[in-house]
């Protein structure tokens, strides 16, 4: 789960990390106040969506009079920020984020994630703040620092100290850059993130050390220990059809294509697009139900995928071990009757109860096109949507 | 006795009084595992589908001999039971429950790791579908009915895959020493690597089906083993193809996330190691047969 900027920037000051002074608005007039309430004659407006990249799309504005600001928060407020990682539909800008401007002296790149080869969490660093990691690592790979951290001592401060070294702070820095490193490690464990990014953690021209900016992912599996971050979630910057079907618990990642999946299984879900693609089609959806899925499961699978108008055809694709083929059947008939189903569909149904399953399908009112194996189960659903779209071309002409 | 797990192995079932534990604990027993007992905390003292319940895993292990467990208890405490298990001297704990937070794998991890060597814990999973020798014993959730017992090993992340595998070699006539299922998550008990290792040194293993996916570095890492150290020949599979770049695709672990992590760049990685790659998903089982041809 991510969370905003200002809230990142919240949950890590509670640990001792030293941010600019600033607070959230949603309109002009708040802005105003809220620059007020930060004093001084230069702030900084940050547009908050979940995303990076931010300053490059627009989204952050320095402003140095009242009438400025009102303009910057008017002219951000209620679009749709348009950035390299949003993808073109952009995500919405409801939530603005006022600071107080910092006299930069330098920036640095400050992250903490997840190592899945030392299986520890990690601190990367890099004298290069400001810029794109990614960037960083194919640039200038010699400059970044990484340090596996012993997860029953925890990050020491003399560890910190030596990253910043490293990094080149001026001796009368140094503790401060490793208080700061110490502090949000302790947060990135605390609260179960995933990531932390701090890009730039900065010096100013003061010699104080703080977070510029903040990015937090949290582990959805930790979430029932940290209610008070649960609730940070901001439906308004998720995919539409993902809200949907996470509401309804459903395992759903919205993709371009024309083919809806309803399938059992991470790694048999990501086969099936496979196979799909391989077939000349493209999925219209990720969609995992789970184990021991029951009718009703199946039949709001359906409805999930059928929230996109985009979907030309279903593939529903199941190898039951703990779930029941007869199960996922009559979930399929509860759709067919209950949502209704305007586009072919094609079932492949194997495993568990599979006969059972099978004669439950033979009574439905909705043509339905079986498969027994994957590959013909994906061939079936390509050529059934081809068929489809053609028909429909005729129609319209 | 192909690995991991035969008829003679001893399970505890963590949770076994638990709605799911009692259920798959009754197919395992139904298909030959020798269940010895259960462990559910207060209580102890009972007796659960006939066998007798403790409060702690150290008490079940004095008074059943039990040498390995299967977890079942929610991903909240699941952890702490993994951990009891390592703290009792069991050589073998598979977890099949999904929803454990990554640090507290890595607490899990590094308590396992803190053991001596020689008397470390094995542990498999979690988020996944366990281990099962077809025809002996089961300590996991397949469907046991769409395995030959045989001699091609199984490795895979993915519970649904591994079955696909298991079920298409059957069409080809070919069965399963062992099917072990590692898991999905980004932080698990025994990678790819380890578990091809195992099967390397198995005389009741000829071959064997790997099945990867997205994300993490486990299956380069078993390429490079293969690369240098395994004779045995293997089949690859790696999901997600169609993945975008950082997007969850359902496993916690099944996102790209770093270079070296996508479907193509880890099926290059296995075929420049020497494994033969399943074009598809749906090409395992025959793929497996011509690689045993030609062996033969």
């Amino acid at each position: 789960m991510d969370i905003h900027e200002y809230q990142g920037k919240a949950l890590l000051a509670r640990y001792g990390v030293a941010i600019p002074k600033g607070n959230f608005a949603d309109s002009a007039k708040q802005a105003i106040e809220r620059a007020h309430e930060i004093g001084g004659g230069k702030w900084v407006v940050k547009a908050q969506i979940h995303s990076g990249a931010r300053g490059k799309a627009g989204g952050i504005k320095v402003v140095s009079s009242e009438a400025e600001l009102a303009q910057a928060a008017e002219s951000l407020l209620g679009k749709r920020l348009v950035t390299v990682q949003t993808g073109p539909a952009g995500k919405l800008v409801s939530r603005l984020y006022i600071e107080a401007a910092t006299d930069i002296a330098k920036e640095y790149y400050l992250s903490y994630v997840i190592d899945r080869k030392s299986e520890r969490s990690m601190v990367v660093a890099s004298a290069a703040g400001g810029m794109d990691i990614e960037e960083v690592a194919a640039k200038q790979p010699e400059s970044i620092i990484r340090l596996s951290v012993d997860p029953g001592m925890g990050l020491q401060p003399f560890q910190a100290r030596g990253i910043a070294v490293k990094l080149g702070f001026p001796a009368e820095q140094i503790g401060k850059a490793a208080e700061l490193m110490v502090a949000a490690y302790k947060a990135f464990v605390d609260l179960d993130a995933t990531m932390i990014e701090i890009n730039p953690m900065v010096a100013d021209t003061a010699g104080k050390v703080m977070a510029l900016d903040v990015k937090a992912s949290f582990d959805d599996n930790a979430m029932f220990r940290h209610s008070d971050i649960a609730e940070l979630r901001d439906k308004s910057q998720e995919d539409p059809r993902e809200t949907h079907a996470s509401d309804q618990g459903l395992a759903y990642v919205g993709l371009d294509g024309r083919i809806g999946c309803i399938i059992n299984g991470a790694g048999l879900a990501m086969a099936t697009l496979d196979m799909i693609k391989l077939a000349g089609g493209e999925p219209a959806n990720f969609l995992d139900i789970g184990g021991g899925a029951s009718p009703e499961r199946v039949a709001k699978s359906f409805r999930a995928v059928l929230q996109d108008p985009k979907v030309e055809t279903i593939l529903v694709n199941i190898f039951a071990g703990i779930n029941r083929c007869d199960w996922v059947a009559e979930g399929v008939i509860k759709a067919i009757e209950e949502v209704g189903i305007p586009v072919p569909l094609v079932v492949r149904l194997e495993g568990t109860n599979q006969e059972q399953g099978l004669a439950i399908l033979k009574g439905a009112k909705h043509p339905i096109i079986t498969a027994s194996t994957l590959g013909e189960a994906a061939d079936k659903a390509v050529a059934a949507w081809k068929e489809f779209t053609k028909e429909n071309v005729k129609a319209t002409a | 006795m192909s690995v991991l797990l035969d008829k003679s192995t001893r399970v505890l079932v963590q949770g076994i009084t638990g709605r799911i534990g009692t259920f798959h604990a009754t197919d395992m027993i139904a298909q030959g595992t020798t269940v010895v007992g259960g462990v559910t905390p207060g209580k102890g003292g009972t007796t659960h589908l006939g066998l007798p319940v403790f409060n702690t895993v150290r008490e079940a292990v004095k008074e059943t001999g039990a040498t390995a467990s299967i977890v079942f208890v929610p991903g909240g405490a699941a952890a702490d039971s993994i951990m009891e298990a390592a703290d009792a001297g069991l050589a073998l704990c598979v977890c099949i429950t999904d929803g454990l937070p990554t640090q507290d794998m890595i607490r899990v991890k590094q308590f396992i790791r803190q053991q001596p060597a020689g008397k470390r814990m094995r542990m498999v999973g979690p988020n996944g579908a366990g281990v099962i020798t077809p025809g002996e014993a089961m300590m996991g959730i397949m469907p046991g009915h769409i395995y030959l017992p045989g001699r091609v090993g199984i490795v895979a992340r993915s519970g649904t895959l591994s079955y696909e595998a298991g079920s298409q070699m059957r069409l080809h006539g070919i069965g399963v020493s062992t099917s072990v299922g590692i898991g999905g998550d980004p932080v698990n008990g025994s990678s790819h690597k380890d578990i091809l290792e195992l099967f390397e040194a198995d005389p009741a293993t000829d071959a064997v089906v790997l099945i990867g996916e997205i994300g993490g570095p486990q299956e380069v890492e078993a390429a490079e083993y293969i690369r240098t150290t395994m004779k045995k020949p293997v089949v690859a599979y790696i999901a997600g193809l169609s993945a975008p770049k950082g997007r969850k695709m359902g496993h916690a672990g099944a996102i790209i996330s770093a270079v070296g992590e996508s479907a193509h760049e880890k099926a290059e990685a296995l075929r420049v190691a020497g494994a033969t790659i399943a074009p598809t998903p749906s090409d395992i089982g025959a793929t497996m047969a011509k690689v045993l041809k030609k062996a033969a």
